[in-house]
């Protein structure tokens, strides 16, 4: 059979590169995939959930003040993600994960973390569905993001610091998958972003792809058009494809992921894992991969812990090289300022990941001038508040 | 020019253990731990204290199904410049000097990195017999298992106490050499558990399903536990070998950097194992 047409697969990425062990776990949950997750019954508890006690939909804002920064934009619109219960979209996921988990007999839930947000949300869905969690996590964002480490042990869940390697998030990642091989008959393991071996990427997406179907429609609502951008920050990418994954069949929509490029792209110091990587192989799937000419991964840097991953989902490298979206980067110190300038022209404190898509804007109403489009609508994905950042933020920038 | 493959290496090993009635001992070492140079010596010494077959482990910067003897093993080997080109270049040195089988253990992405065909050449003109990647299950790595095919290079599948018939059967397909059977749920070096009784009959169930010899491996660290897995002295009731990979890597580790103590040790390991 052809790679083309292998389900788990986008174009050339994707795939399921994963010790034996784990294999009959992975079938087990394709197909739960593809028999629960769509079925009505689950469909219809998950949205009650969402609806009832995330606080869906969020809302899709206009943000003038920062609108006019960027000459020729017509319309800069928020998806407001960072209103969600737990502050970020990371809980669409893992609340239809974690409830997935149960449907399948789990007794467990294991889970990674990088900002700590997907570690807050999948504590917070354990705690709310009645199952025992624990949550690695790299030492050194342990350190960087103690608010959310605070909340995680507060709602219940154990985490685990990691010391081996960069003490990040692609270490969470493999302690992670050391002790889902070990305890894989009653343990589910909940992967926070859409990478990972099949069918992850594909099932975060879809539990994702509610930013993106709302953002469609609430567009059309206020403007009675479809936007002309899709901005969104990418480390593994599951803000973006949630959002991407409802414009891709509009070709009018231009779709934009902004990387974190630390240091600089020159540095080495960064985490643009399209804009500078390789094609390879990181925890279980085929896509860009930071690494050096032995194939040994490259440890990343990023201010922001949750996009300081030196890998991509797959579907985002298959998006790369078909230039179907466009991946662009934002440099710590741009991040930091774009913090900053949200924070004061639109009253929100955003994540530091979230500030990535922000501090790009620049560059995509100027993309959108090349291209010719003339009074650009764009939107913007809003991933996540900041509240965790503070300790960071005070640090680097002089707030008076 | 391509050094020819001398036709079964593999298969000669497991026949004469098979008359010897004892399991084939397979040792594996952290190719660059201490040193590049120093994993030579250390090769050597298996050999000489009765190893049968040697995995060369090419490390890797996130060894996913490792515990964290060779986990450490691995960081400290790429620290001393170790790589999948190293562990390949040391399968050709040793080649000039063994017709012991020799197995390239590591995982896919310096493998995908390097391109998977040329990676099989590496691997095919250094005289190595066979590769294990440990994480490419059978539906992936084409590239790679038509050059291995092409070559004769054998890409030895892993099986688990997980693997239901039909991934017993998804691993038939192309597989040759042998059978790599993982005693337990878990990454290796794995002692919680002592699955070694039931991993004697799952070898004796795989053997017959796959047509091929089965070694049991993660977790053997005792002449009692490699007695148990290869059927306590009668092969046709166990494995037909055993690998021990965590003990000899602690070993080595335990030397700190004295290679002189990190061989002795291994040996000693090899050669109580080698007893059964």
């Amino acid at each position: 059979m052809s790679a083309a047409v292998r389900e788990g697969w986008f174009g050339p990425f994707g795939g399921r590169f994963v010790a034996e062990t784990l294999v009959p776990a992975l079938e087990e949950l394709e197909r739960a995939y593809h028999e629960v997750v769509p079925s009505e019954a689950f469909q219809t508890e998950w949205r009650s959930w969402l609806a009832s006690y995330v606080g869906r939909p969020t809302p899709l804002g206009r943000a003038e003040r920062l609108r006019t920064h960027l000459p020729g934009v017509a319309h800069l619109l928020l998806k407001r993600e960072d209103l969600n219960h737990t502050g970020a979209h990371k809980i669409n996921n893992a609340l239809g994960q974690v409830l997935l988990a149960k449907k399948m007999g789990k007794q467990r839930i294991i889970a990674e973390t990088g900002a700590g947000q997907h570690g807050v949300a999948t504590a917070t869905a354990c705690a709310v569905l009645g199952l025992p969690c624990e949550v690695y996590m790299g030492e050194l964002d342990v350190a960087r993001q103690a608010p959310n480490v605070a909340r995680m042990r507060m709602l219940g869940a154990r985490v685990v610091p990691v010391t081996s390697g960069s003490r990040t998030l692609k270490d969470a990642m493999n302690e992670a998958m050391r002790d889902w091989v070990t305890n894989v008959a009653t343990t589910y393991y909940c992967v926070g972003s859409a990478a990972g071996p099949h069918p992850y990427p594909s099932l975060v997406r879809d539990l994702q792809r509610v930013i993106g179907d709302e953002s469609r429609t609430q567009c059309l609502e206020l403007l009675g058009r479809l936007p002309d951008a899709v901005v969104a920050c990418v480390g593994g990418g599951s803000n973006a494809i949630g959002i991407f994954a409802a414009f891709l069949d509009d070709p009018s929509v231009a779709l934009f992921g902004v990387e974190a490029a630390g240091h600089g792209i020159a540095s080495g110091k960064h985490a643009a894992t399209l804009t500078a990587g390789r094609v390879g192989v990181l925890h279980g799937s085929k896509s860009y991969v930071l690494c050096d000419d032995d194939g040994q991964i490259i440890e990343p840097h990023s201010i922001s812990a949750g996009l300081d991953y030196p890998g991509v989902g797959p579907q985002h490298a298959a998006l790369h090289d078909s230039g179907r979206a466009t991946y662009l980067s934002a440099t710590d110190d741009e991040a930091l300022a774009a913090v900053r300038d949200v924070a004061r022209k639109e009253g929100i404190l955003i994540a530091l990941e979230t500030a990535h898509a922000f501090a790009a804007l620049p560059r995509v109403a100027d993309i959108l001038r090349e291209r010719g489009v003339r009074e650009p609508a764009i939107v913007v994905s809003v991933s996540g508040r900041g509240d965790k950042d503070l300790s960071t933020l005070l640090e680097k920038l002089e707030v008076t | 020019m391509s050094k020819r493959r001398s036709p079964g290496r593999i298969e000669a090993c497991f026949a004469r253990a098979r008359e010897e009635r004892r399991p084939v001992l397979v040792a594996y070492l952290c190719v660059g731990d201490p040193s590049v140079e120093a994993s030579y010596s250390i090769a050597r010494a298996l050999l000489d204290a009765g190893a049968d077959m040697l995995e060369l482990g090419a490390p890797f910067s996130d060894p996913t199904a490792d515990g964290p003897v060779i986990a450490r093993a691995s960081q400290r080997a790429i620290e001393r410049g170790s790589s999948m080109r190293a562990a390949i270049a040391l399968g050709a040195r040793l080649r000039a000097e063994t017709e012991a089988p020799l197995v390239l253990f590591g995982y896919a992405n310096p493998i995908i990195v390097r391109g998977e065909r040329d990676t099989v050449r590496a691997v095919h003109d250094a005289g190595i017999d066979a590769m294990l990647v440990v994480d490419l299950p059978p539906e992936e790595g084409d590239d790679l298992r038509d050059e291995a095919r092409a070559r004769g290079v054998d890409v030895i599948p892993l099986l688990t106490p997980t693997s239901s018939p039909s991934r017993v059967e998804a691993a038939r397909h192309g597989a040759s050499g042998f059978v790599y059977y993982v005693s337990v749920t878990g990454v290796t070096g794995s002692t919680a558990s002592d699955p070694f009784d039931d991993a004697a009959r799952a070898a004796v169930r795989l053997r017959g399903a796959m047509d091929l010899p089965v070694v049991v491996g993660f977790g053997i660290d005792s002449a009692d536990k490699a007695r148990r897995a290869s059927g306590g002295g009668d092969p046709s009731r166990g494995a037909d070998g055993v690998v021990v990979g965590t003990a000899i890597v602690r070993a080595i580790e335990e030397a700190r950097n004295d290679v002189a103590a990190a061989c002795a040790n291994a040996a000693a390991i090899t050669r109580s194992i080698r007893a059964v």
